[in-house]
Order: C-alpha cells, then sequence, then structure tokens
C-alpha cells in the first residue's frame, strides 16, 4: 500500500517520465482524456488511472513495464475494453496499457496457415485479412468486430463455433510477451509443441495477470466449402435442453449449437430481424458445415435426431443471407438488451449440459424472486450460459437485486457441477464466487502460479483470484444478511 | 474393470515424503521410464505407484466428458469410450499394456490425430493433483468451458510429474468418426511429400493423420462417409485394406514400425510444418532416413550426430529437437551428454524454478526428470 500512495504523490514525476518514453499524445493523464478508458465492458465498475499510454512498439511497451516495475506502480492492460468482467478496469494507483496502438497484422503465411499479429489487432481482422487465402482464424466471439487478440488471449475466448472448432487456447500457437520484469519471452512457437513445461496454456486465459502480450501467432483453418444453419423451435425449453444432449449423444458435433429461450426470441427479433419463430418456447440453432455432400448428410441426420427430440418445427438456412441472418439475431442478443432495458447484466456460468432444464426453471423461479427479467442466450453445445439480468442502474435497488441473482445464479452453476465462467473471466465481477468455487488451498496454489511469473503483484492486481481475507468477508457478508442460498457450497 | 479411490494413501505416501524430505519417483505402468532424464540418484528416490488409485469415475458420453483416475489401465478407458462410439482425439501412444491415463497425461504425447484434432493438453478440462505439501487439489472440472482461475489443469499435461501427482483427471472426448479411408502415395521425395501435406492442410479436406518415410506417404482420412469418399477420388492414391490401415497406425503410434527399431538415438524434431526437409543430420542412412508426421509439423530421425548440431537445426527451423530415445549407441559422446529436451531459454527457465518451487518446494517429485535441478 506504502509503495502505491508513494506513487499517488508521485504522479507528476510519473507522467513526466512517461512521456519521455513514448512518442508525443501516447500518455494521457487528464480526466476528459482518460474518460474512454474508465471502464470496459462491464460499465458497473468505473475507476480512473493515474495515467493512461498507449505503446506503439513492442520496445516502448517494455520501456513502460520496466519504469513501472521500477516505481512499485501497478499496470492494468487493455485491449478493445469490451470485457464483461471488469478485467480491464483501471488500478487507481496504476497505469493503463492500451494495445490500441499496437494493432498490425504482421505476416499470413498461407502455406503454413498461420498469422502473426500485434495485440491490438481486432478479432475479425485476421478473418478477412485470411480470407482471400481460403482461411480463417475459428475463435468467433459475438464481440468479434470489435475485441482485440490480446483480450482474446488473455480470456480464453470462445465463440458460436467453438464445440467444434475450439477456444482461443485451441487456436494459438504462440504468444510472445512481456513480464513484469520487462523480459521479453516466447511461450510456444511455429511448432505444434515446446519443450519444458506448457506455460502457453496458463497464459492463455490468465487475464493479464501474469504478462503483457506483444504478438500472437494463431492457426487458420480451411474455410469450409458451405455451411446451413437448422432453426428448431421448441414448446418447451428442458425438452429443448434434452434435444442438445440427444445430438450430441448420437455423434454429431454441429459447427454451432445454440439456444435462446422466448423471452431472448422476442427482445431480438425487432431489433435483428433474424425470422425467428416467436411462438416457440425455445429455439435452437444448429449448424452444419464441409463439403456439400457433407452437409447435406449432417442436415439429415441433425433433423431426424432434432424431430425424434420433439422440436414443433424446423427451418433450414435456404441461403447464406438467411443463414447469416439466424447468427445475425444471436450475436446481437446482447445489444439487443441493452435496447429494451436500461441495463443488463452477463451471465457466464457453464453446467454440464444435462442439468439446463433445471438451470433454466431454476433462473425463472428467480425471476419471480428478484422480481427482474431475464432472457436466456446459451452456447448450448458447450453448456455455457449467458442470462441477462435486465436492470435500472440509476435505480440502486435494481441494481442490487441484479447483483444478487447474478451471484444466485453463479452459485447454483457451481452446485450442479459447473463453473462461475466459462468464457468472460472472473475478473472483479466474479471474484466473490471464486470464493465459492475454490476452497482455500486450490486459491494459495493459483497466488502461486501468479507470483512465479509476477513476484511483486504487479500485474493487473486484485483481480481473478481471491484473497483469503476477501473470502472470509464474502462469507460473514451472506451469513449476515441470511441470504446465503446455497450453504452446502463450501466444497467444491 | 477395477475401481479404488485410494487417495487417502497417495496424500499419506507424499506427507510422509514430505515430512522426511525423501524424493519420490511418481509411476504408473511404467511403460515411459525410459522418458525424460534419468535419475541422478534412482537410489535416494522412493517410488509412488499410481495404480493403487484406480477407475473411470464418471461417464456419460451426452456431456462428451469422462473422468478417470491416475491408476485407470489407458486401454481400459479407451475401451470404454470406443463401447459408447467415442475416443481421446488426441490418440496417445501407450508404449505398453500397462499404460495408465496419469502417464499418458503426465508425458503429454500425442499420436497421429495431434495434428488435426489437438493435444493431450487440448483435451484436459480438469485435473486432481498432490502438490508437494500433501495437498489435495481440484483444478478445472467437468466441463467443456471454465476460465475460472489459472489453467492449471493444462499446464499438467506433459509436467512429467514435477509439479505433483496427478490423481484424476477429466478429459473432452470426442465421436468416433462414422467413415475412415487410408490412402498409400509411392515414390513421393521428402520435399514433395511437404509440399503436398501442407496444400492439402488448407483445404477443406477430412485429414486426421499423415506419414512419409523412404519415399512412401500414407495419409488418412476421417470423418462424415460423404466427405471421406470425397476427398478420396479427390487425392487418388491407393487404399489400405482397413485391417492393414489399422495395423499402421498402430504401429507407427507406438513405435513398433521398423523405422524405430534399433540402437541409433532417436530424435524427436517438432518444427513448424513447412520446414524443408533437413540434411546432414542424419549420420546412419543419408537422406531418407527420417519419418515425417503432423503434416509436416514432426520429424523422426535416427541419428547420432552431436546433439548440438540437430538442436541448433530444429532451433534455427523455429522449433526444438528432442532425445526421446536414446538408443544403446554414443549418444553424448560429443562431449557432455545430451540433455533430453533442448535447454530453455533463461527467463523461461526462471519461470520454470519459481512454479516449481510453489508447487512442490520441497523438490520431492520426480527430481530432474524433466530438466536437472527441476
Ligand atoms: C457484445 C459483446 C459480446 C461478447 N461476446 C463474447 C463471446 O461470444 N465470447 C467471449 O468469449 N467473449 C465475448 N465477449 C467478451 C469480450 O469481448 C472478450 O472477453 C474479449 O476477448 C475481450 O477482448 P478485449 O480486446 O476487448 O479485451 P479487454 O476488455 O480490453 O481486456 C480483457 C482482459 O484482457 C487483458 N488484456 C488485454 N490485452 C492484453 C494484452 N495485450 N496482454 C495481456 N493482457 C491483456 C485485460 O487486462 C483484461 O483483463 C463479448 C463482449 C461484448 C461486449
Amino acid at each position: 500500500m506504502d509503495t502505491f500512495a508513494e506513487a499517488a504523490t508521485g504522479r507528476d514525476a510519473l507522467v513526466s517520465r512517461l512521456r519521455a518514453l513514448l512518442p508525443d499524445g501516447s500518455v494521457l493523464d487528464t480526466d476528459e482524456a482518460q474518460r474512454p478508458y474508465e471502464c470496459d465492458g462491464l460499465t458497473l465498475f468505473r475507476q480512473l488511472p493515474l495515467a493512461t499510454v498507449l505503446p506503439s512498439t513492442e520496445a516502448q511497451l517494455v520501456s513502460v513495464i520496466r519504469l513501472c516495475r521500477e516505481a512499485g506502480v501497478p499496470i492494468v492492460p487493455r485491449g478493445a475494453g469490451t470485457g464483461l468482467s471488469g478485467g480491464a478496469t483501471p488500478h487507481a494507483h496504476g497505469v493503463l496499457l492500451s494495445t490500441a496502438k499496437m494493432s498490425r497484422i504482421l505476416s499470413i503465411d498461407p502455406l503454413a496457415r498461420t498469422a502473426r499479429v500485434q495485440p491490438g489487432v481486432r478479432n475479425l481482422a485476421i478473418s478477412e485479412a485470411a480470407a482471400k487465402h481460403g482461411l480463417y482464424y475459428a475463435p468467433d466471439p459475438s464481440s468479434q468486430i470489435a475485441c482485440s487478440i490480446g483480450g482474446n488471449v488473455a480470456e480464453n475466448s470462445g465463440g458460436v463455433h467453438c464445440l467444434k472448432y475450439g477456444l482461443t487456447v485451441h487456436n494459438v500457437l504462440r504468444v510472445r510477451a512481456v513480464t513484469i520484469d520487462g523480459e521479453v519471452v516466447e511461450f510456444g512457437s511455429g511448432a505444434l509443441d515446446s519443450p519444458g513445461l506448457d506455460l502457453l496454456a496458463v497464459l492463455v486465459g490468465s487475464e493479464g495477470m501474469l504478462a503483457v502480450t506483444t504478438e500472437v501467432t494463431v492457426r487458420l483453418i480451411p474455410r469450409p466449402q458451405l455451411a446451413r444453419c437448422i432453426m428448431a423451435s421448441f414448446g418447451d425449453v428442458g425438452v429443448a435442453g434434452d434435444a442438445v444432449a440427444k445430438l450430441i449423444a448420437a455423434g454429431i458435433i454441429p459447427a454451432g449449437l445454440e439456444m435462446m429461450d422466448q423471452p431472448a426470441t422476442r427482445m431480438v427479433e425487432p431489433f435483428a430481424n433474424a425470422g425467428y419463430d416467436l411462438d416457440a418456447a425455445a429455439i435452437l440453432l444448429c449448424e452444419a458445415d464441409g463439403t456439400p455432400e457433407e452437409v447435406d448428410e449432417e442436415i439429415a441426420r441433425m433433423s431426424e435426431v432434432l424431430r425424434a427430440a420433439g422440436a414443433t418445427g424446423l427451418r433450414v438456412s435456404a441461403s447464406e443471407a438467411e443463414r447469416l441472418r439466424f447468427w445475425a439475431g444471436r450475436k446481437n442478443a446482447f445489444p439487443a438488451a441493452g435496447r429494451v432495458s436500461p441495463d443488463y447484466y452477463c451471465m457466464d456460468g457453464t453446467i454440464p449440459r444435462r442439468r439446463l432444464g433445471e438451470m433454466l426453471r431454476a433462473i425463472q423461479q428467480m425471476e419471480v424472486k428478484y422480481d427482474m427479467r431475464c432472457p436466456n442466450v446459451f452456447h448450448a453445445g458447450d453448456g455455457n450460459l449467458h442470462p441477462l439480468i435486465l436492470f435500472d442502474a440509476n435505480d440502486p435497488s435494481s441494481l442490487a437485486r441484479a447483483e444478487a441473482f447474478g451471484a444466485d445464479i453463479l452459485e447454483l452453476c457451481v452446485k450442479l457441477g459447473g463453473t462461475v465462467t466459462g468464457e468472460h473471466g472472473v475478473g472483479i465481477e466474479k471474484i466473490n464466487q471464486m470464493c465459492v468455487q475454490f476452497p482455500a488451498d486450490e486459491r494459495e496454489q493459483f497466488f502461486g502460479v501468479k507470483r512465479a511469473f509476477d513476484p511483486h503483484g504487479l500485474l493487473n492486481p486484485d483481480k481473478c483470484i481471491p484473497t483469503l481475507h476477501r473470502c472470509a468477508e464474502y462469507g460473514r457478508l451472506k451469513v449476515h444478511g441470511g441470504a446465503l442460498p446455497h450453504p452446502e457450497l463450501e466444497r467444491f | 474393470m477395477a475401481t479404488a479411490d485410494r487417495a487417502e494413501e497417495l496424500v499419506d505416501q507424499v506427507r510422509s515424503a514430505f515430512g522426511r524430505a525423501r524424493r519420490l519417483r511418481i509411476r504408473g505402468g511404467g511403460t515411459k521410464d525410459w522418458y525424460g532424464e534419468p535419475p541422478a540418484d534412482g537410489s535416494a528416490e522412493t517410488t509412488l505407484d499410481t495404480r493403487i488409485h484406480t477407475g473411470i469415475v464418471e461417464y456419460d458420453p451426452s456431456e462428451l466428458v469422462v473422468t478417470a483416475r491416475c491408476g485407470t489401465p489407458l486401454a481400459e478407458l479407451e475401451a470404454a469410450l470406443a463401447a459408447s462410439g467415442q475416443m481421446l482425439a488426441c490418440e496417445a501412444p501407450h508404449f505398453g499394456a500397462q499404460a495408465t491415463v496419469g502417464g499418458c497425461i503426465a508425458a503429454g504425447l500425442s499420436g497421429p490425430r495431434r495434428a488435426t484434432s489437438g493435444s493431450v493438453r487440448d483435451f484436459v478440462l480438469g485435473a486432481k493433483l498432490i502438490n508437494g505439501r500433501g495437498q489435495h487439489l481440484s483444478f478445472g472440472g467437468q466441463v467443456i468451458k471454465n476460465v475460472a482461475g489459472y489453467d492449471v489443469s493444462r499446464l499438467l499435461a506433459g509436467s512429467l510429474g514435477i509439479l505433483g501427482v496427478i490423481t484424476e483427471v477429466s478429459l473432452k472426448v470426442v465421436p468416433a468418426p462414422v467413415a475412415e479411408a487410408t490412402l498409400r502415395f509411392d515414390g513421393v521425395p521428402e520435399q514433395v511429400a511437404l509440399e503436398r501435406l501442407n496444400r492439402w492442410g488448407g483445404q477443406p479436406l477430412p485429414l486426421s493423420a499423415s506419414a512419409w518415410s523412404a519415399g512412401t506417404l500414407h495419409l488418412r482420412l476421417s470423418g462424415a462417409a460423404a466427405a471421406v469418399d470425397a476427398a478420396r477420388s479427390a487425392l487418388g492414391g491407393d487404399r489400405l485394406d482397413p485391417v492393414d490401415a489399422a495395423a499402421f497406425w498402430t504401429a507407427l503410434r507406438e513405435q513398433s514400425a521398423p523405422f524405430f527399431a534399433g540402437d541409433v538415438p532417436l530424435w524427436r524434431l517438432s518444427l513448424p510444418s513447412t520446414t524443408p526437409p533437413l540434411t546432414g543430420l542424419d549420420t546412419s542412412a543419408g537422406a531418407g532416413a527420417g519419418l515425417v508426421e503432423w503434416g509436416g509439423a514432426l520429424r523422426w530421425l535416427r541419428s547420432d550426430a552431436p546433439a548440438a548440431l540437430l538442436r541448433e537445426a530444429a532451433r534455427s527451423a523455429g522449433g526444438h529437437a528432442t532425445l526421446f530415445r536414446r538408443g544403446q549407441g554414443k549418444s553424448g559422446a560429443h562431449g557432455m551428454p545430451a540433455g533430453c529436451f533442448a535447454p530453455l531459454d533463461p527467463a523461461l527457465l526462471r519461470i520454470h524454478q519459481r512454479l516449481k518451487a510453489e508447487f512442490d518446494p520441497a523438490g520431492l517429485f520426480n527430481h530432474g526428470r524433466l530438466y536437472p535441478g527441476l
């Protein structure tokens, strides 16, 4: 704490030292200039940092880290700021380090099927640049037009196609990153494995707490010749959930398998004109891709399973335009929530697929308990839920209820054998729920991993892993409020 | 199928070793005893046998996840999956009938399907670990997407036991392909094979394995029947009888194929797939003594050339070289005995050392098996 306080008083000195390291206009220190950086996609948490820096090169980034390390100033890395868990929320006594000016695609090797890119490159830009070679980058978060690859690596982001094609961790070959000591380290390589421990696997999903990514080599895969999508309607959400399990049990891995309940389709439709069946209690979007023969074969098999599982109607996309419309609705679910409600709070738990029906019924009860609406969209194939709690942040009671509602959902995910976050990360948002998911020994081992990379705790501090103290506080709070939803949860 | 939950005994053994500062060598079926650095002083180690803790804990095919204890025979796990039409996509080698699930994860070795389907670590969803303080910890879980906390379970894949005893693991499984075909192309020089493999890799073909050696290229296609048929007519080649094909890929995976016989050291070079043929590295038989897998990304060489030469060739191509099997020959005869794995860059080594100290502060587990001092 002392070092932080000193850093605060030495703010002007810090800013001028940062200015000496970076080109003009790359260090922001006024409130107005820093306003766009005060929060990420989780707008509930806002905080201005001491200063915001935008290095243009790795060498500049290294010099910033060395300076901060020497001065004991915390660093929070930031990509595009679309994160939904507050991972890029600035530190009051720290420097916010944006990769916005490191946004070049360095090379694409069509024969080796790899792209080497700077961290600030947008996810979709990689696929756009690879398209002329018939290749693309598979993980496709709904935020792909905006989010950066550096952020994707930090969160191990997924997308609607990751059941078949994997998450970020499965599609990244190499990450070049700077440690808190200012050393440039290569994790992974252009080969399929590397000597020693698989540190790349730990770096992916580490929420900017272990090192700052300066370059990424991703794997590109051939674009399928054809993709078609089935929209299947169901009269009951539980039946739709069971249909998902039946598809998988039939040995089918759809290229995409998403579910939306009726409140979600009705919320999205006026906004996206996706052509959804608004009378259905739930719809499944179920995609096949590959050669035309393969797609025909798979669409036929999937249709058969879906019908037998109780689908009340099936519509197969008749054109690429229609297929994209089906997906546009799904991918615009969050913005649509933002349109129908002053605010929305997006949850991200994952549960075993067989518990989907149970979970949905519990959420319906919670809607009554908290008197709030909660449409649901899911990466159903992965069991990854995105309940969208609609609330009004200007109404303190509404905000408090939304937070309690969210905590209830996440803690039920743990109880059902799942996890509090499937792809959005813990950040500061779910830090209390980490106390529920992991006992103290596990959390201490996580701190051990953190210390191995960042012994001084300067990289994105106080996020992701809660301290013993914090968990004790959370436990007390819940007992006091008498609101401990699942007292049996203390063991994972 | 035996099942026994004996985790408590394993924990007790670790705690007692911790109390007496006695080193442990973690061992399953012993099928990979030869892999990694040999113990500096075997007599200073007690063997911890993981086979007492055995059995499939949970398997629900519709979840695509299986959870098994470390001592479960790998063959038993694979048979259980096959009975539900599923499999481990990484096609890990067994190197002996006694191979266990724990050893498979700790060794982290993947088989022919690696380049197209992923590695052992890619399929790890969760793991339980006894660390060097005798704490039994649980990381990850049984769901396909999970980013809560650092991904310690994937870190365990390939850790060769230096971070602790893996007692249980949850793995993502995949449906076995509906159709499969193996094609053979003769008279293909290495350079041509590499070009073709990389070009095909960029096309939407249902490739699931490749192998080139001595002028012959084998290609395996797996997937929907329509896709396999279409690819077969597009690619040409001679189709192997399915029984011969299965035997071929098993012999490759288990290294029982003739290429792997003999005493010359076996080097494993993991390289960018487009790396041109390496020349001047195999002292025994000249060009053509190599075997190429993984669409060009894995090259096996029989060579008693100096380790430094092989390591530098791999490094300058952007990969690394492992002395996979030392053979009876003169490996290391050219000066210092060669280490098994390519040396780490100093910054990476420091992170390794600190991680080891955090997981295993007393240095109990598999001392020196991955790198000296770790
Ligand atoms: C509408 C919407 C839809 C979304 N849909 C999805 C989805 O489908 N799937 C999904 O997984 N996510 C989704 N997200 C969440 C978010 O887009 C992803 O987490 C994304 O990867 C964040 O990238 P970013 O560049 O915006 O990172 P930021 O928000 O800027 O940062 C995220 C984290 O990464 C760290 N970080 C950023 N850059 C670096 C770096 N160079 N080095 C080290 N650490 C770094 C930050 O410190 C922070 O902890 C969605 C978000 C929105 C707003």
